[in-house]
């Protein structure tokens, strides 16, 4: 079998494999002897964007450094659904840290290869996007700004899922949360657009920032391989919908990673060194409400009566994205 | 073990944690019936050959094509694909160009001289097979691979039936033809030519047949009651297709009226344009939404100048003339007379008004007419007399060579049970893969590769094929524009996308992906995204350990 541009034709360039293609051609995850880093048994919720993620990212990381890697977990729900004592879904050097510190863990970690001699050896963090965006800023952007070799792979499933779906910075505007309920004359969380880590990685100047999306698999396998090869400080942040805490239904988790790329509100770029480098484009667009409307914290947007003012907000935002990244 | 501080269990895999027991849900893999398929009047397997097609294997496509269909080459240019209308690609771009491949991967079968695989065993039974029209054929192909002994007798000097003697050459090239029957008299067919059949009971017992097949089919044009002085000059649609299939072709003049509104009257039609007259007229009692010829079959004969003159009925002849009454349709859609007359200067008249079974071969079988005209058979496609069955234009008003080629086949599984004393029962149908049960957000737009086409202004000269051929390279993008409805075309998304890795791949062997339900949670995103809707959720049997009434 050749490799053929008319491969393309049957399956598209968005399937996870295509059997027109030879297989060196084909993803990570179509490979049959893909490493599983993380395996079934775990305790993830059915539909799990975030356990799909960190399969996705650290299968393709085992991938690229040949298999020589350590991660560094923080605390939060990926900790806590893949390794309680005394399992552990991991099948890779797996090492546990506490919600706040992981990034510092990993340069620790990144210090003692480097003194072991020990350099093909890649250093990866992880968390959500409490540990991130929240509670482990401070070490994140002290290991940004000493651009230590780790790669930080953030999966963003916007709020904190594990304890009960408390808001995070990462929490998109108007979201109901177990925090910012919509009582009385509460309407979820603050209609402001927050905190974007990817922005703030940027503004660090590292060698590699990008975003991920489980809508694009090709994307995101290559982002993760290049940002493996590169050395220095990379940061990677993957937008993982949470069937739990946004209100949906198990099989549409990858529906509401697609709509959120194909509306603007999660724009899916790299950038080298500070400076935005790609980004890809989104064809034809979805307006924000069809990405609203199928998930239950944004119920009070539509009912009991449709918030209009607050949708056209909604779809500003996503529209300053596309103008913004050129989307 | 020597364990670490205050740690007293060792470490395990997650692997000990079987997650199914979460399941309401299971996903299973399921064929549904595609739609080109579902349309296919010669019950080919579409989606399955455009499977191998699409990998440039043409030879396995052929070989999964014939299960169904002897005569791919045939069929890719005389059938008018309902497959193609049916197609759900046309809601995302065009219809995948299913007859052209079809006539590739035919054509591919002759140039390469791939031959049919010989029956395991012999059965010992005899069919006798009477008519080597495309149902005669069929019929004979599928019981000669079920291991019959077949003998087709065939009034004609060479076998082919109507797709030699009723489809102009310009549609259907002979060669392609001699090449599909040789092919299966290859394969141990024998046929009696230049011998009609007038006692078919005789025949049977002195042939020591165990069974027959009747696909004689309807040879007799109708006619309809025209007024005529001696001198005016009108023929009928078969003897001028059967004449200039013969390099006999009939003098039509310059001036050429076709009575008529199917296929057959585009066909004389066509023909008169290319024996050189100059605009040959259609005359048809309804209109253009009711005429039976298909569009595309209409489209060609106009693009080649051929006029219609529709709502309008022929009512006298004269030597050089006509004279035509007006019809208007009531409501019940059927043309009715309005008084108002013209005259039409022409030269000749061609009859295309249908043909009729004939039956008078079949002395002491006449009971086997219907009030249609047509021969009765019941479901397993046998008459009222016990082993003799019946297919094509002699059962059926659809008069297409798709359908006698699945008559055909119908009847010889038929058959075949018959001569082992069974009743033979088809595989339960599969669900429609309707569009809604597809994904097509993974299916990316692309244009439909068309086959070339001969000028309009060359055709009136030249009895050469109008359409040509695919090229390889073409041949390879429109196979691959098949959406594979239904079935599984091994995306991997289901593999790709399981948050618990409880799929598992093994290619090469057998079904190439399995669900592990020992850890599948059911939560549905492989049956959300697969592309062909192969997945299907199927809620679980619950069994509660604690039986009784829960409140």
């Amino acid at each position: 079998m050749t490799n053929r541009i008319d491969a393309f034709c049957q399956a598209g360039a968005l399937t996870v494999g295509n059997r027109l293609l030879t297989p060196s051609m084909i993803s990570t995850q179509a490979n049959e002897y893909r490493n599983n880093s993380l395996t079934s048994g775990h305790r993830a919720c059915r539909g799990c964007g975030e356990a799909l993620a960190a399969r996705w990212a650290i299968d393709t990381a085992m991938r690229a450094a040949g298999g020589q890697i350590v991660v560094a977990n923080a605390t939060g729900c990926l900790e806590v659904f893949s390794t309680p004592y005394p399992e552990s879904a991991w099948r890779i050097p797996w090492i546990h840290s506490v919600f706040g510190n992981t990034p510092a863990v990993a340069t620790g970690v990144a210090a003692a290869m480097k003194v072991k001699g020990k350099t093909g050896i890649r250093v990866i963090a992880q968390g959500g996007d409490g540990g991130t965006t929240d509670i482990g800023l401070g070490c994140l952007s002290g290991m940004f700004e000493r651009n230590d070799d780790v790669l930080y792979i953030c999966y963003d499933n916007e709020a904190y899922m594990n304890t009960g779906v408390q808001r995070s910075s990462a929490t998109p505007p108007m979201a109901r949360t177990a925090t910012t309920p919509t009582l009385g004359s509460s309407r979820g969380s603050s209609p402001d657009i927050g905190k974007s880590v990817p922005l703030i990685a940027m503004a660090h100047q590292i060698p590699f920032v990008a975003t991920a999306s489980l809508a694009h698999l090709a994307d995101l396998e290559s982002k993760i391989s290049r940002a493996v090869a590169i050395r220095g400080a990379r940061y990677v942040h993957i937008h993982s919908p949470c069937p739990l805490g946004w209100g949906t239904e198990s099989n549409q988790t990858i529906l509401l990673a697609r709509l959120a790329v194909q509306s603007g509100l999660f724009p899916l770029f790299e950038a080298k060194d500070g400076e935005v480098a790609d980004r890809t484009t989104i064809g034809p667009r979805v307006p924000v409400e069809d990405y609203l409307k199928i998930q239950k914290r944004f119920r009070h947007l539509f009912r009991p009566q449709r918030n209009d003012e607050a949708l056209a907000a909604y779809q500003a935002i996503a529209d300053y994205n596309i103008r913004r990244f050129g989307l | 073990m020597r364990k670490p501080f205050a740690t007293t269990l060792n470490p395990e895999s997650s692997l000990t944690n079987h997650t199914g027991s979460w399941r309401a849900e299971r996903p299973v893999y399921v064929h549904r019936l595609p739609l080109c398929n579902h349309s296919c009047a010669a019950g080919e397997d579409i989606q399955s050959w455009l499977y191998y097609a699409a990998m440039g294997n043409y030879r396995e496509a052929w070989r999964v094509l014939v299960r169904d269909n002897p005569m791919p080459a045939t069929m890719g240019r005389v059938c008018y694909h309902p497959c193609e209308t049916a197609c759900n690609r046309s809601s995302l771009d065009q219809s995948v160009n299913i007859h052209a491949l079809e006539r590739y991967v035919g054509d591919e079968a002759i140039r390469h001289g791939w031959t049919f695989d010989r029956p395991a065993s012999e059965s010992g039974k005899h069919v006798l097979v009477v008519g080597a029209g495309p149902a005669g054929l069929s019929a004979a192909y599928h019981l000669r691979r079920l291991g019959h002994s077949v003998t087709v007798y065939e009034a004609g000097p060479s076998a082919g039936g109507m797709m030699r003697f009723g489809i102009p050459q310009f549609r259907f090239p002979r060669h392609i033809l001699d090449a599909e029957i040789a092919r299966i008299s290859a394969l141990g067919v024998a046929f009696v030519l230049n011998t009609r059949v007038d006692d078919l009971a005789e025949l049977m017992r002195e042939g020591k047949f165990d069974a027959v097949f009747l696909g004689t089919g309807a040879q007799i044009a109708h006619r309809a009651y025209i007024p005529a002085c001696d001198s005016a000059h009108i023929l009928d649609a078969l003897s001028v297709l059967r004449n200039t299939a013969d390099d006999n072709p009939p003098q039509l003049g310059r001036r050429v009226v076709v009575y008529g509104g199917g296929n057959t009257a585009m066909d004389v039609a066509r023909i008169a344009r290319r024996l050189g007259a100059e605009e040959p007229l259609v005359v048809y009692r309804r209109t253009r939404e009711r005429m039976p010829a298909h569009e595309s079959e209409l489209r060609d004969a106009v693009e080649e100048g051929i006029k219609v003159k529709w709502l309008s009925a022929i009512r006298r002849a004269d030597e050089h003339s006509f004279t035509v009454e007006k019809m208007t349709l009531d409501q019940n859609g059927s043309p009715q007379p309005t008084g108002e007359f013209e005259n039409i200067e022409a030269d000749s008249l061609v009859l295309a008004l249908g043909q009729d079974v004939d039956m008078s071969f079949m002395e002491g079988l006449k009971d086997l007419e219907n009030e249609n005209g047509l021969i009765r058979v019941n479901e397993h496609m046998m008459t009222p007399h016990t082993g003799v069955f019946a297919g094509g234009d002699m059962v059926s008003t659809q008069r297409t060579v798709t359908a006698a080629i699945g008559h055909g086949k119908k009847a010889a599984r038929n058959i075949d049970a018959f001569l082992r004393g069974e009743e033979f029962v088809p595989a339960p149908k599969h669900g429609l893969a309707t569009f809604e049960k597809l994904n097509p957000w993974y299916y990316s737009q692309v244009e439909e590769s068309t086959q070339p086409v001969l000028e309009p202004v060359r055709r009136a000269t030249t009895f050469d094929e109008v359409l040509g051929d695919l090229d390889e390279t073409h041949a390879l993008l429109e196979s691959s524009r098949c959406l594979s409805c239904g079935n599984c075309f091994e995306c991997d998304n289901c593999y790709g996308f399981c948050p618990d890795n409880a799929v598992a791949k093994t290619p090469g062997k057998g079904p190439v992906y399995e669900f592990k339900y020992d850890y599948c949670k059911g939560c549905g995103i492989c049956a959300a995204e697969c592309p062909s809707g192969a997945i299907q959720m199927v809620p679980e049997q619950l069994e509660f350990a604690h039986a009784g009434a829960a409140g």
